[in-house]
């Protein structure tokens, strides 16, 4: 492994860049941590929802008194009985323009259901038991109509799911900087690949499904909203918007939360049901999901259908990348829907330098549940085109897929660069990482093997496959946000508080829900202040008692939450500069910080520790004038551009082509995400992404039936694989820092997920080429691989 | 996935467990270890207002070889199987079978006796015993009787027993002659999609998930008894079944696999 640190790194001899186990560990593997479902809250009410089963039906009666005479239940509500509950419909914060078809979304429908698994009526019971006893009881009339579950279909507005949108089409939006630059280079193309590829849709399936606990204070109108969520903040503001209350009486507490992935960056309806019902009896409201409903009620992922076409010259040279994509919304547009495509659609070029470029894309509304952002959410799917469409270019221009790569790499030299979609790619060295992912699996060994075994007509052949990505993450420049219509800034802030006893309090904005944070924020504040890591405590995921924030998705905590904390821990030591220098009787230019202690440069007898300053600042009794008698700091950073994480994977596949089973026998992963504040959290992502990308490829998929019926709606059917079927990777890094944060880190919470997909894919496709295939529907399960053998005229049957 | 109100019962023998069907009639559903009673439970599939828990029964649960016969007690878990050392020697495809199921957590709780009397056709142990030649032995009110595996399975999540019998024992021959499990599925915890047994040298063939009962694979049996090659009996495999579609298989993909497995069972089984 190369050093986990950059010569340039603001750190050294400390313990950042060092692999430490979590503190946040000890108490969710003793079973400490308590997740939404373990708090006592006496006297509480539950609610179950009853859900539709169709995925397009008139809603024509509603009968509940079945319900309201079952023992427990204390109240039963249809959406026309709660109509009023609501100031406004569920939010979507991203209008990407001006005139995209926002339908409304109550959160309890009220004469028509739009997917299988919309909110007809909520039961209130004293038990969860009692709730589901009761959803028995509410027997609902349904008139069913042609359900809506084909992306061509939607377009073609044969049935329109929300009449008063008069489309299906929720908005098109294009990317397209120099339209005749784009056309001049397909015109003199002398390759020209054109691919299409589906992304299928995705159950994100966190280990905790979602929870909420509405508390309300009716003495004062005090509203504690207890959600298994990833944005307290956000839902804060979007919860007091949609149910009219006055946000200072609003706060919002995300216990420990078992995973997210993108699922808990949202405002569901439940979560507005069980405030608006908490208010109305007065009493804690109650609903933990079960597994089906976390399945199809919660939002899902991917749901796009792409054309990628590249232009390149005589060598494989690319000279424009145009992209199309079909977005499928689903029923309604949850809070940040639309805007997935558009976190892919300045990437479809990966990281190649390519000068011209067109996106666009159109997102249209089926009968199926919202799909929202999932690990990645748009760069998964731009990664995956390019990737999967290098290797159809590397055959053209026959070269291998190594080659064509190599040969459009954005060279080094280029960087900062402008990238043709109009970022600026922070930094970047491309080259050493597929370089590397190639000795650790060995490629030219796995190309003489796979050789020999097409010689040998053996029925188990080899695939190769890599995928090279940048991502842009560390979301985002709060000015970039509003140039795509986005409905908030991209800041995050940390307050650094040193009490009087020179113990440490950090107070971040972002929301962890897995990532590690309290351990890496202790580690850079340790590392900054002298002190030990374990003297460090970090508040988060209650807006009591931390505000301000934007909360976590988009790799974004350390690069925008842990420079916000880095610029706030140096602006806590500039003032305990000025304290200690008053105490030392010196110019406050003149001391040194180190190791905890400040001393005057050239008078090392002359020193303060921080301890005594921090007690002095307490007592108060001696500081300088207009010094207030506190040691803390709140910074609130808004980043001035995105980083951009880059890599190469390279999978190394069997495939069995009598039974079309697809094993995984290799992986290597070669990272840069700049400085590595704890290596040990960045493979733990790493390992964690990587196979939920395998996921897409091989096993998970949310089918639906031709009347919108979810297949899938269990961990029987829906295959989120086991350790059982993980391999040891093999990983490693390199380190160019980004230059957009002064730790010069990069974000990797999703690259696994963006990187790991078309590896595995191009790897199945690799194995089956002597076939003449060329694609293989995701995911690629045992069926579908075996049919494409036969369907090519391989393999007897 | 919140079960419904659901009375509870224990029985500590055989005895006790059919006086306590008898009493409540076909309200009642035994329980042994749960494993697919629970969770029909949980989705509302299976609503029995009374659960009989036979789950700390002692006698019903042990292995013992005498002779040529192995007599497995019915509450014997899937775990106990798969780590039973005279089970290796004296039947070690049932050893194995067991080993194959679910996950650890499952076998530890699922029994033999509930895995049969479930009558899955995509489980794993009723093939075992269908390819063994097993034979169940159900308890009643009018005490104890055999019923031989192969007319054990009556129809889809059927099975010959009564409401008020407990199956109380399994019995298989002591079996090392060659063998073979050939399970395909997608995720180390699943069931089989296809599953092709092979037991003492191919006098005992059985598929999982082929059709709407565990089944022997008839054909495959009077081939090779016919002096057929290996390859030519898989190619019969699939022969007579109605295979069910799902999201992994559709019919003819699970023929397909029928016969594939088939092919490599007999040849792990050392069947020429
Ligand atoms: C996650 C998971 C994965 C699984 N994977 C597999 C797999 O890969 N392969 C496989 O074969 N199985 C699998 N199973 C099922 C498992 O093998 C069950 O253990 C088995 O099917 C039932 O045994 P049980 O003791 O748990 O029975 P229970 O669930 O308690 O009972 C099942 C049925 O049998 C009846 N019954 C139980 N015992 C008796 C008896 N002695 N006499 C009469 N009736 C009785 C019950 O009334 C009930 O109707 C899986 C289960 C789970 C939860």
């Amino acid at each position: 492994m190369t050093d986990t640190l950059d010569a340039t790194s603001p750190f050294a001899g400390g313990i950042v860049g060092e692999a430490r186990l979590r503190k946040e560990d000890p108490a969710l593997l003793t079973g400490e941590a308590k997740f939404i479902d373990d708090l006592a809250l006496p006297g509480s009410l539950w609610i179950a929802c009853v859900r539709s089963p169709h995925a397009h039906a008139r809603i024509t009666s509603i009968d509940t008194s079945e319900a309201l005479a079952t023992e427990g239940v204390a109240a039963v509500y249809t959406g026309a009985d709660l109509a009023d509950a609501w100031a406004a419909p569920l939010p979507c914060a991203w209008p990407v323009t001006d005139d995209m078809k926002n339908p409304a979304h109550h959160p309890v429908a009220i004469d028509k259901a739009n997917y299988a698994g919309d909110i007809v009526a909520v039961v209130v019971a004293e038990s969860r038991y009692a709730a589901a006893d009761g959803i028995e009881g509410v027997v609902v009339d349904y008139e069913p109509l042609d359900a809506v579950v084909d992306l061509a279909d939607a377009e073609s507005d044969r049935v329109v799911i929300h009449e008063d949108c008069g489309t299906n089409v929720s908005y098109d939006w294009a990317l397209v900087p120099d339209p005749d630059a784009v056309d001049a280079a397909f015109a003199d193309a002398v390759h020209h690949v054109t691919e299409t590829y589906v992304h299928q849709r995705l159950i994100p399936a966190p280990m905790e499904p979602r929870g909420v606990a509405a508390v309300p204070s009716p003495h004062n109108g005090d509203m504690t909203l207890y959600s298994s969520t990833q944005i307290p903040h956000i839902l804060k503001v979007m919860a007091s918007l949609t149910l009219g209350l006055p946000e200072q009486k609003v706060r919002v507490i995300a216990p420990s939360v078992g995973g997210g992935f993108g699922c808990k960056l949202n405002v569901y309806a439940e979560e507005i049901i069980c405030m608006a019902l908490a208010g109305r009896h007065g009493v804690p409201v109650r609903w933990t999901e079960t597994r089906t409903e976390a399945a199809g009620s919660t939002i899902q992922g991917r749901a796009q259908r792409q054309t990628i076409e590249l232009a390149a010259d005589a060598d494989g040279r690319l000279t424009a990348v145009r992209a199309t994509l079909l977005a499928d919304m689903g029923a309604y547009l949850q809070l940040v829907t639309p805007g997935v495509p558009l976190l892919g659609a300045f990437l479809y070029h990966g990281l190649y330098d390519v000068p011209a470029y067109a996106f666009t894309c159109r997102s249209v509304f089926t009968n199926m549940t919202p799909t929202d952002a999932y690990r990645g959410a748009g760069r998964p799917e731009a990664t995956y085109a390019i990737e999967r469409a290098m290797d159809a270019l590397a055959v053209a221009v026959g070269v291998g897929p190594d080659e064509i790569r190599s040969r459009n790499y954005i060279p080094t030299e280029k960087f900062p660069y402008d990238s043709p979609a109009g970022l600026i790619f922070d930094s970047g060295n491309y080259q050493p990482t597929l370089d590397r992912a190639k000795e650790l699996v060995d490629w030219d060994g796995r190309r003489a093997e796979q050789a020999d075994r097409r010689a040998a007509g053996s029925t188990k052949q080899l695939g190769v496959g890599i995928s090279s990505y940048v991502e842009m993450c560390g979301l985002a420049p709060s000015r970039t946000l509003a140039a795509l219509n986005y409905g908030a800034g991209g800041w995050e802030s940390a307050t650094v508080r040193i009490l009087p006893t020179c113990k440490v309090q950090v107070v971040t904005g972002s929301t962890p829900h897995g990532q590690g944070h309290e351990t890496c924020w202790s580690m850079i504040v340790a590392d900054q202040l002298g002190v030990d890591p374990d003297d460090v405590e970090v508040l988060h995921s209650d807006t009591a008692i931390s505000p301000l924030g934007m909360d976590t998705y988009g790799s974004r905590s350390l690069a925008v939450g842990g420079t916000a904390l880095w610029m706030a821990t140096e602006k806590v030591v500039d003032k305990a500069r000025t304290i200690a220098a008053h105490m030392l009787e010196a110019a406050a230019e003149d001391l040194e910080f180190a190791g905890g202690v400040f001393s005057v440069k050239g008078s090392p007898d002359k020193e303060v520790p921080l301890a005594g300053v921090a007690f002095g600042a307490f007592t108060a009794h001696d500081l300088p004038d207009d010094v207030e008698p506190n040691l803390e700091a709140q910074v609130t950073f808004d980043p001035g551009n995105f980083v951009f994480p880059f890599g190469t994977h390279i999978a190394v596949v069997e495939v069995d082509e009598e039974t079309g089973a697809v094993d995984l026998l290799d992986y290597a992963a070669v990272d840069d995400c700049g400085n590595q504040i704890n290596p040990l959290i960045v493979q733990g992502q790493l390992h964690g992404g990587i196979v939920q990308g395998v996921a897409q490829a091989l096993w998970e998929d949310a089918v639906y039936d031709a009347d919108g019926q979810l297949r899938a709606a269990n961990l029987a059917d829906y295959l989120v694989p086991s350790a059982a079927e993980c391999i040891d990777m093999k990983l490693d890094h390199t380190v160019t820092p980004s230059n957009s944060n002064p730790m010069g880190v990069k974000g990797i919470g999703e690259a696994g997920t963006i990187a790991s997909t078309p590896a595995v894919m191009n790897a199945v496709v690799d194995a089956l080429r002597p076939h003449g295939i060329t694609d293989i529907t995701m995911p690629a399960s045992p069926m579908t691989v075996r049919r494409a053998i036969e369907v090519a005229g391989g393999g007897a049957s | 996935m919140i079960p419904a109100a659901v009375d509870y019962v224990r029985a500590d023998s055989a005895e006790a467990a059919v006086a306590a069907l008898g009493e409540h009639g076909d309200e009642a559903k035994l329980l042994a270890g749960g494993q697919s009673l629970v969770p029909l439970m949980k989705l509302r599939l299976a609503t029995p207002t009374v659960l009989v828990d036979v789950g700390r029964a002692a006698d019903l649960s042990g292995i013992a070889v005498d002779g040529d016969t192995v007599s497995v007690g019915a509450l014997t878990t899937h775990s106990a199987l798969e780590h039973s050392a005279e089970l290796a020697a004296a039947c070690p495809l049932l050893a194995h079978v067991a080993s194959q199921v679910g996950d650890p957590a499952v076998r530890h709780r699922g029994t033999l006796g509930g895995s049969l009397a479930h009558a899955d056709p995509a489980s794993d142990l009723p093939a075992a015993v269908l390819a063994l030649g097993g034979t169940l032995v159900a308890t009643g009110p009018g005490g104890s009787r055999e019923i031989a595996a192969t007319d054990f399975f009556t129809g889809f999540l059927e099975s010959a027993l009564a409401v008020d019998e407990v199956l109380t024992e399994v019995r298989v021959p002591v079996s090392t002659g060659g063998w073979s499990y050939q399970k395909f599925n997608r995720r180390a915890q699943d069931w089989a999609i296809v599953g092709v047994v092979v037991a003492e040298g191919g006098a005992g063939v059985a598929l999982v998930n082929m059709g709407s009962t565990p089944m022997r694979a008839s054909g495959v049996e009077s081939a090779l008894a016919g002096g057929a090659s290996a390859g030519d009996a898989a190619a019969v495999a699939a022969d007579g079944t109605e295979p069910p579609t799902d999201n992994n298989a559709d019919g003819a993909y699970r023929e397909h696999l029928a016969r594939v497995l088939t092919g490599r069972a007999l040849a792990e089984a050392g069947v020429g």
